[in-house]
C-alpha cells in the first residue's frame, strides 16, 4: 500500500468519525434555529458561521458528511449488486442475454444522466418528506448507475467463463447457477471493489450537483448537495458558505486515490 | 465480412432504437413517478372542484404511457413535437430558440478543454513533473462539483462561458497522457526520435496516426460529457440554453418538453458516437 493510500484512508476515517460523533453531542443539532444569529460570521460558537435561518453551519456540515458519505456507499453498493447480477448473467451465459444487456448498457450510457435524474427528482410529490427525498435521490442514483460497472463486470466473467476451474466444476456436475455464485463472482472481487471505490465519488459529486439545483433532500435535512444550494446566490454568500465545497472536495480526491485508475467516469 | 451498406444500415437501426427506447425509459420514468399528477396550480386557494377538475384532467391524457408515446412520436414525424405545458409554447420553437446558446458553450467548452488537455497531456508524456503537476490539477478538478466549479468561476468574475472547458479538461487530460505516453513508447517513434527528426513532425507524422481511433472515440464520448457540464453552467448564470429549459422543464413536471429533450439528446449522443466509431474503424482499415 503506498503512502498517499493509506493518507487518503486515514482522512477518510478522520472524517467519518468526526462526522458520525458529531451525532453524539447534544449541542450540534442540524436543525436548530439561532434567530438572534442569523447570518453570523465565523465565530468560537459558530466555527463556520450560521445561515439565514440562524442555523449552525458547522453542525450541517457535519451532519452532512454523516449521510453522504453513508448513503453514497449505500448506493454504490445497490448499483453493484444489479451490476453483478445483469453483468453476471450476461456474461456467463451469453447469447440473447448478453445481447439485450449490451444494448441496455448502450441506452443507459447514451442517455443524459444528470438529466434524467433531474426529471425523475422533481416528480416526487411537493409535500414528500425530507427522508423519503433523500432516500428516493440516492436509489436513483444506484438505478442509474448500474451500467458502466455491469460492462466492466460481463467482460470479468466471460473472461471467467471458459477457464480451466469453472470446466472442472462444470465436470464434477455443479450447476450453473452455482458455478456463477461460488466460482465465478469470488474471484470477480478485486473488479467488485474497484467498482464500488469508484462509484461512491461519482455518486457524491452527482448528488452535490442535484442538490445545487435545490432537487436533493427536502429541509431541514442535509445533505452536502443540500448545503450547496446557498451558493446559487454567490454574491450574498460568504467564504463559510464554501465549506462543504472543500469537504466534497477533498473527500472525492481521497476516494479518487483509493480507487484503482480506471477510464473516464461519469 | 460485412459490407459497409450493411453496416451503416445496422448503425442506423441500433441508433433509432436506443432513441425510441430512451423516449420510452423517460416517458415512463415521468409518469411512474409519484407526484406526476401535482401540480403547483392546484395549491391556489381560489380554485374551487371545477377549475381543480379542469387542471387534473389535463394530465389525464398522458396516464396511458405506451399512448402518449406513441401519439407523441407519430406527431413528431409530421415535425409537432408538442407543446409545452409549462411555457406555452411549442417544444420544437423552444428547442430552435435555445440551441443556439448551448451549442456555443459546448463548443467553447469542448475546444477549450481539448485545447488544454492536449497542451498539458503532450508536456506530460515529455515531462516527468509537469505529469504530476497535471494529475494533481485533474484530481483536483474532478472532486469539485460542476456546480461549484461554476460558482467559484462567477464570483471570481472568470469567463463562464468557458467553464465547460475547465470541467472537461480532467476527464480528457488523464485518458489522452496515457494514449500519447503509450504512443511515443511505440519502436517507429523511439527510432524516429533517435534519428533527430523534428517533435512536430513526430506528432503529425507518428504519434497522432497511432492513437487516432481511439481519440475519435474520446471526441465522441466528450460531446455528451460537455452537454451534461452545460446544465448547471446555465442554470447558475442564467442562460438561455437548453440545459436550462431541461431544469425548468423538470422542476414544472413538463412531459412533452422532457421526452423531446432526452430523446433529442441521445440521438446527438448516439451519431456522436456512431461518427467517431466510422471514422475510427476506417483509419483501423487503412492502416497496414
Amino acid at each position: 500500500m503506498k503512502k498517499r493510500h493509506i493518507a487518503a484512508a486515514v482522512v477518510l476515517l478522520i472524517l467519518a468519525v468526526v462526522s458520525f460523533a458529531a451525532g453524539l453531542l447534544p449541542r450540534y443539532s442540524y436543525s436548530a434555529q439561532y434567530r438572534e444569529f442569523t447570518d453570523a460570521a465565523p465565530s468560537l460558537r459558530f466555527p463556520l458561521g450560521t445561515d439565514d435561518l440562524g442555523r449552525d453551519r458547522f453542525a450541517r456540515l457535519l451532519y452532512a458528511t454523516r449521510v453522504s458519505l453513508l448513503l453514497a456507499a449505500a448506493a454504490s453498493f445497490a448499483a453493484l449488486v444489479l451490476a453483478a447480477v445483469l453483468g453476471g448473467i450476461a456474461g456467463y451465459w451469453g447469447g440473447w442475454w448478453d445481447r439485450c444487456l449490451k444494448r441496455g448498457i448502450d441506452l443507459m450510457l447514451s442517455l443524459p444522466w444528470l438529466f434524467l435524474l433531474l426529471a425523475a427528482r422533481a416528480l416526487l410529490p411537493l409535500n414528500a418528506s425530507p427522508m423519503t427525498s433523500l432516500i428516493v435521490t440516492y436509489a436513483l442514483l444506484a438505478l442509474l448507475g448500474w451500467a458502466s460497472p455491469a460492462r466492466v463486470i460481463r467482460a470479468g466473467v466471460r473472461g471467467f467463463r471458459d477457464s480451466e476451474f469453472v470446466l472442472q466444476a462444470r465436470a464434477e456436475g455443479l450447476s450453473e447457477i452455482r458455478i456463477l455464485l461460488r466460482q465465478v463472482l469470488p474471484n470477480l472481487r478485486p473488479i467488485l471493489l474497484a467498482q464500488f471505490w469508484t462509484s461512491i465519488p461519482v455518486f457524491v459529486l452527482t448528488e452535490a450537483n442535484l442538490g445545487f439545483l435545490g432537487l436533493s433532500a427536502g429541509e431541514p435535512f442535509p445533505t452536502w448537495g443540500s448545503l450547496l444550494r446557498e451558493l446559487q446566490s454567490p454574491l450574498l454568500a460568504g467564504p463559510a458558505a464554501f465549506a462543504p465545497v472543500a469537504a466534497i472536495a477533498l473527500s472525492v480526491c481521497c476516494f479518487r486515490l483509493l480507487s484503482p485508475r480506471g477510464g473516464l467516469q461519469a | 465480412m460485412t459490407t459497409w451498406p450493411i453496416r451503416l444500415a445496422r448503425q442506423l437501426g441500433a441508433l433509432a432504437a436506443t432513441v425510441i427506447l430512451g423516449g420510452v425509459l423517460t416517458a415512463a420514468l415521468v409518469r411512474n413517478s409519484p407526484g406526476f399528477d401535482g401540480d403547483e396550480r392546484l395549491m391556489d386557494v381560489r380554485l374551487d372542484a371545477q377549475s381543480r377538475a379542469a387542471i387534473l384532467a389535463e394530465r389525464a391524457a398522458d396516464h396511458d404511457v405506451l399512448r402518449f408515446y406513441l401519439r407523441y412520436v407519430k406527431a413528431m414525424f409530421h415535425g409537432d413535437w408538442g407543446i409545452s405545458s409549462s411555457l406555452n409554447a411549442p417544444v420544437r420553437e423552444l428547442i430552435r430558440s435555445r440551441f443556439p446558446v448551448t451549442a456555443e458553450i459546448m463548443a467553447i467548452g469542448l475546444a477549450g478543454g481539448w485545447i488544454l488537455a492536449f497542451a498539458f497531456a503532450l508536456i506530460a508524456v515529455h515531462y516527468r513533473w509537469w505529469s504530476r503537476m497535471g494529475s494533481a490539477l485533474s484530481v483536483a478538478l474532478l472532486s469539485i462539483p460542476s456546480a461549484a466549479l461554476a460558482v467559484l468561476v462567477f464570483t471570481t468574475r472568470g469567463p463562464v462561458r468557458a467553464m465547460v472547458a475547465l470541467i472537461l479538461f480532467p476527464r480528457l487530460f488523464d485518458y489522452l497522457r496515457n494514449l500519447l505516453a503509450d504512443a511515443y513508447q511505440r519502436p517507429h517513434i523511439v527510432t524516429a526520435q533517435a534519428k533527430g527528426i523534428g517533435p512536430v513532425w513526430i506528432l503529425l507524422r507518428h504519434a497522432l496516426p497511432v492513437c487516432a481511433p481511439q481519440l475519435l472515440a474520446l471526441a465522441g464520448i466528450s460531446a455528451s460529457m460537455a452537454f451534461g457540464a452545460a446544465i448547471p453552467v446555465e442554470t447558475l448564470c442564467d442562460l438561455p440554453g437548453i440545459g436550462q429549459l431541461a431544469w425548468k422543464a423538470a422542476l414544472a413536471r413538463d412531459l412533452p418538453v422532457l421526452v423531446s429533450l432526452t430523446m433529442l439528446i441521445t440521438l446527438l449522443t448516439q451519431a456522436c458516437n456512431a461518427v467517431s466509431d466510422w471514422a475510427a474503424s476506417g483509419m483501423k482499415g487503412a492502416r497496414p
